[in-house]
């Protein structure tokens, strides 16, 4: 069966195949990707992160229901979901169980559900994700929603890969200004206090607005995902700030349970979406996040290919001049490389 | 490359509500290494076929301890085959009785696991079979 056939003709089974392919990195998986690339670049992408257990599955099932029977007459979108558990760094093993909070999507031929394992990533993603999803955009689904690891170290990737960020946050986390941390402010497009239900919701709004406050706009703006928003006012219910160029996180309550809160949050992303296009950034992240892989994937394939031509001996040698003090690291690179000193700008 | 992982769905159709002996096994499996989808109670058969599809999964467990296995069971494998997934690997476990076992074998599920089973037991066969060597 030729699998990247199959994917664009729709055919469900030769698209699971494929992810596996493309998530194993194998080679069927590799010349997949160069033939479905063109095909891609359509997708909403829509990252879901948050700390464990605050409710990321349960909205993303909500969110998906959402945009698979929309009021007003329009045309429902096809959604994949792409959720991403932690691998065991001991036994490399897995238990994915985002699945459990998804039951409403079933039975649904406009929805396809994946779940990976981290697979040693550290960033809440693992490292085919992107290439997992680029697969999906091929496939010809409208809204992809990617969601996390709970415990991400740091969640930029999720802020890199995706047009719009959902950060989830629940009461009684340890609530407060510390619990919060700095960085996931900086990624959100988007703040969602799930379990409005439970007690102490005011109080981590209260924190979220104010570390929102907090947060220096020039950061923003020159922040390593490159996000816009200089005047960082938080408001809440629907985001007003389209023509001011600026976005403005909004900062939103929900009760996944009760299913509540999620009219708001699906109208808040698509307002996001409008600003993106409004405003051009969905361009400048798009050539800011191709020209990132970019540099990834040649500072990648430069090493092995140079590492192709290096014998063990020589490295093991080199090391060992390292770790005696007779090499400093950046002589030790200006000798493998055979250089008379490295560049500048390296 | 890396060593292949194994990616197996561990499912409790119909509605049986005793989850224990899921839950065990799909932290064995995943401490041997495996990457275990969980689906979680009540679980259709269509949509455990689906989720075994859109997983594209190596193997899929069915736990059942409601008696319902001879209902539920061939009809997982009749929609699994209906996807194209008649390769994959189904292995039941529970509470089944010797003579529904044999039924199920000849239907073709690989092997079916009683109360009491030693984790490694399942672990070995189902990396066995995904793999395509002998158990250990
Ligand atoms: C604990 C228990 C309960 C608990 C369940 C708690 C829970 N969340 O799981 C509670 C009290 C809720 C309960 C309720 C009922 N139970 Co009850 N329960 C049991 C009991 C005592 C133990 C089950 C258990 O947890 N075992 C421990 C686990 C680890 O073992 P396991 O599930 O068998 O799994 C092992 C193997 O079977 C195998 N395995 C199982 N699944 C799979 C899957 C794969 C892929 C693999 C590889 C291996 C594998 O590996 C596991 C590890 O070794 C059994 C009796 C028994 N001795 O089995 C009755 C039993 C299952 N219950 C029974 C019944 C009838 C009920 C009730 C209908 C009413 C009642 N009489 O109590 C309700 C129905 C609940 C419902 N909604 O479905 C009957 C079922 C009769 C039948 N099938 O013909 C049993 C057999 C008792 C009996 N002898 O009558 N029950
Ligand atoms: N009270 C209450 N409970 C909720 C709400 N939303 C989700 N939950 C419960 O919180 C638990 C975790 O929900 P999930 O959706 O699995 O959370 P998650 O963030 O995806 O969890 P991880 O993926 O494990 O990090 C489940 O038991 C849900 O039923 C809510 O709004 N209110
Ligand atoms: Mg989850």
């Amino acid at each position: 069966m030729d699998l990247v056939a199959g994917v664009l003709a729709g055919e469900r089974l030769a698209l699971a195949r494929l992810i596996t392919q493309v998530e194993n990195d194998t080679p069927e998986g590799r010349e997949a990707l160069n033939r479905l690339f063109s095909h891609t670049g359509k997708a909403h992408l829509i990252g879901v992160t948050g700390s464990p257990g605050t409710g990321k599955s349960s909205l993303v099932n909500l969110i998906a229901k959402a945009y698979r029977t929309p009021a007003d007459g329009m045309q429902p979108c096809k959604v994949a979901v792409v959720a991403v558990d932690p691998s065991s760094p001991f036994t490399g093993g897995a238990l994915l169980g985002d699945r459990v909070r998804m039951r409403d999507l079933a039975g649904d031929p406009g929805v396809f559900v994946r779940s990976m394992a981290s697979r040693g990533a550290l960033g809440g993603l693992s490292h085919s994700t992107a290439a997992v999803v680029q697969v999906l955009d091929a496939a010809g689904f409208d809204k992809i929603l990617i969601e996390t690891v709970g415990a991400g170290q740091s969640e930029v990737d999720i802020a890199r890969l995706a047009h719009t960020t959902l950060v989830v946050e629940a009461p009684g986390l340890g609530d407060d200004i510390q619990a919060i941390k700095a960085g996931i402010l900086e990624i959100a497009d988007i703040l969602v206090v799930n379990k409005a239900d439970r007690p102490g919701v005011e109080n981590t709004e209260r924190a979220l607005r104010s570390n929102l406050e907090l947060a220096h706009p020039e950061r923003m703006r020159t922040g390593s995902c490159g996000r816009g928003g200089k005047a960082n006012q938080p408001k809440s219910g629907a985001p007003e700030a389209l023509d001011e160029q600026i976005w403005v996180p909004p900062v939103l309550r929900t009760i996944a349970t009760q299913a509540s809160g999620v009219t708001e949050l699906v109208a808040a992303i698509e307002c996001h979406l409008a600003h993106l296009r409004v405003t051009g950034e969905w361009q400048e992240r798009e050539h800011e996040r191709l020209q990132t892989e970019l540099n990834q994937l040649l500072q990648a394939v430069l090493v092995a290919r140079w590492r192709e031509g290096v014998s063990e001996a020589e490295l093991r040698d080199v090391v060992s001049r390292l770790q005696d003090r007779e090499l400093s690291p950046l002589k030790a690179v200006e000798q493998l490389l055979d250089l008379d000193a490295v560049p500048e700008s390296y | 490359m890396a060593e292949r992982k194994i990616r197996v769905l561990v499912a409790k159709p119909g509605l049986d509500g005793h989850d224990r002996g899921a839950k065990v096994v799909a932290r064995a499996l995943r401490d041997a290494g495996m990457e275990v989808i969980y689906t979680g109670l009540r679980q259709t058969p269509e949509m455990i076929a689906e989720a075994a599809l859109q997983e594209d999964v190596d193997a899929v467990g069915l736990s059942i301890l409601s008696g319902a296995h001879m209902a539920l069971v061939p009809r997982v494998l009749e929609l699994m085959r209906a996807n194209g997934q008649g390769g994959v690997h189904v292995f039941v476990g529970g509470i089944i009785p010797e003579t529904d076992a044999q039924a199920l074998l000849d239907q073709g599920i690989l092997a079916v696991y009683g109360p009491g089973t030693p984790s490694s037991k399942y672990v070995n066969e189902i990396r066995a079979a995904v793999l395509g060597e002998v158990a250990a």
